[in-house]
């Protein structure tokens, strides 16, 4: 479950877990989050919270409300999201699930039935909810450990929801014979087809791994550095020569 | 009723990087132009076999009533094109032995499934699905999603509480409104959609979906579609080398010609030589 820590000038001041659907933050005392602060309005912003994710809606606070150094109206929060009211800080930690050893476990699938979502969190929450409760609880005691223990548990699969990394490398092609001889080709995009379609094609694909030739199509199959490949993908190295549809090219790195 | 030369089939199924098992399952008719896709859900092997039950049901039953019913004839009972009612049908069917496997087995107690399910006849498609599996189709240069998710995220879009791109970084996937064998009683959405030679449509669980850009689908899709299973086996390959949360399955279908229904008496004749 998603919380906030309120700080001002580096200090932690307070912890608060975002449980409900709708956490309102101002100056008067019925909100939620209460800041006493005059640079604060008298109701200045509300976090609407559905299952695991927070929208903070700016609710037309007299100074604003400004997330990462932009002033917003509506934000979707993301983990470690800085909101600035007046001095006041809250960060948004989004320790999902995700960060707990049971990570696979848990983005499974799941039916969310009618009724289930309020006022109960849908089902995949009680069995989260435990663990980040205790971490929550630990946290107070020592809570720098556990700030950077969920931010080290959920770099992970953050990162692999995001395209992984391209090569390091870049690569080109450089056509040896032919027509356009001389010419060179740079292999950015993740499938980059040669040949003539309908006599033979070869595919290069960009891969984490390095950049690979695959046979598409044809009764031919390409040849690299002399000899014909088969229909499995081929790794290529620096200055491979390919042959393909009676074309002569060489695949070099870019540095 | 075969349409054996009218569509080209391949599928690709992979548990993905993190998983130990494969829940997803597919199955391919190519001759009578079926084919179905299901994501399974469950404790320990429960959604392996939800998901099991639901494409097995599905093409076994709809092999042997294809040999005798024309998807393209109207019922005269319920006054329903005949291929609506087949998937209406054995859609219930098999929710009905998911469900009834997971009330009275304790270990497949709550265990459900997605499902897409395509059946072509008469240069058309028929989409039934459930759940957060979808088919796209590519035609010419674009890539559309057919199927709308059921699903809180889909939900979510539809009000306007958050835009595409940000479901793209919602920590609530994974949350389907609506799953096979959950619930005594479940409805299927079906579609019709005309098929066109050149046509390739593609039957994805979310383990696709979530791991690779519709952009790169495009691609690959276009750039590929003379080799299929190579396609295929591509798709899967960059799901992996993104992360490969979830299981990934893939079943492409190709238009290669026109298979309009035979509509005379010497038509039909002709079908039964063929």
């Amino acid at each position: 479950m998603a919380k906030l820590i309120l700080s001002m000038d580096g200090l932690v001041l307070k912890e608060i877990a975002l449980t409900k659907e709708r956490t309102t933050i101002g100056r008067k005392p019925h909100n939620d989050i209460q800041i006493d602060n005059l640079a604060v309005s008298g109701e200045h912003a509300v976090i609407v919270t559905i299952l695991q994710d927070s929208f903070l809606e700016d609710l037309g606070s007299t100074n604003g409300t400004v997330v990462n150094g932009q002033p917003i109206k509506k934000h979707f929060l993301q983990n470690n999201d800085i909101v600035e009211l007046g001095k006041y800080k809250l960060k948004y930690v989004n320790e999902t699930p995700a960060g707990q050893a049971k990570a696979a476990d848990f983005e499974k699938t799941m039916v969310l039935r009618p009724g289930s979502m309020r006022p109960a969190p849908a089902a995949p929450a009680p069995a989260a909810a435990a663990p980040v409760a205790a971490a929550a609880a630990a946290g107070t005691k020592n809570f720098g450990d556990t700030v950077a223990g969920g931010q080290s548990a959920t770099a992970a699969p953050v990162a692999a929801s995001k395209p992984a990394a391209a090569p390091q490398k870049n690569a080109a092609l450089q056509l040896l014979s032919g027509a356009n001889a001389g010419k060179e080709l740079d292999l950015t995009k993740p499938l980059t087809t040669l040949g003539k379609p309908g006599v033979q094609v070869a595919v290069i694909t960009r891969r984490p791994q390095g950049f690979f030739i695959t046979h598409v199509e044809g009764a031919s199959f390409p040849v690299v550095n002399g000899k014909t490949l088969d229909a499995q993908a081929h790794s290529l190295n620096d200055h491979d020569v390919i042959e393909l549809a009676g074309v002569k090219m060489e695949f070099f790195l870019k540095t | 009723m075969t349409l054996s030369g009218a569509l080209e089939v391949a599928s690709c199924t992979d548990p993905g990087m993190v998983r130990s098992h494969n829940e997803d399952s597919i199955a391919s008719d190519g001759d009578r132009g079926l084919v179905v896709l299901a994501d399974g859900m469950g404790g320990y092997n429960a959604g392996e076999v939800a998901s099991g039950m639901a494409t097995t049901v599905i093409i076994t039953e709809l092999q042997q009533l294809l040999e005798k019913k024309v998807p393209y004839e109207i019922d005269a009972h319920s006054g329903k094109l005949v291929a609506h009612q087949l998937l209406h049908e054995q859609v219930a069917k098999a929710n009905t032995s998911i469900y009834q496997a997971a009330q009275s087995q304790p270990q497949y107690a709550g265990m459900g499934t997605t499902l897409v399910v395509a059946l072509f006849y008469d240069n058309k498609v028929t989409v039934a699905h459930i759940g957060d599996s979808r088919l796209y189709r590519l035609r010419g240069d674009e890539l559309r999603q057919v199927t709308k998710d059921h699903s809180l995220l889909q939900e979510q879009i539809d009000s306007g509480v958050i835009t595409p791109q940000q479901a793209r970084q919602s920590q609530n996937k994974n949350l389907v409104t609506r799953a096979l064998g959950i619930d005594p009683i479940v409805e299927a959405e079906i579609h019709d959609y005309d098929t066109q030679p050149g046509d390739i449509y593609l039957l994805c669980s979310d383990g696709l979906c979530d791991m690779v850009s519709d952009d790169d689908i495009g691609l690959a899709l276009q750039t590929l579609s003379s080799n299929l299973k190579l396609c295929a086996q591509h798709l899967v390959q960059t799901a992996n080398d993104n992360g490969g949360r979830d299981n990934i399955s893939v079943i492409l279908v190709r238009v290669l010609r026109d298979y309009p229904a035979p509509r005379s008496i010497v038509g039909k004749m002709m079908s039964w030589f063929k």
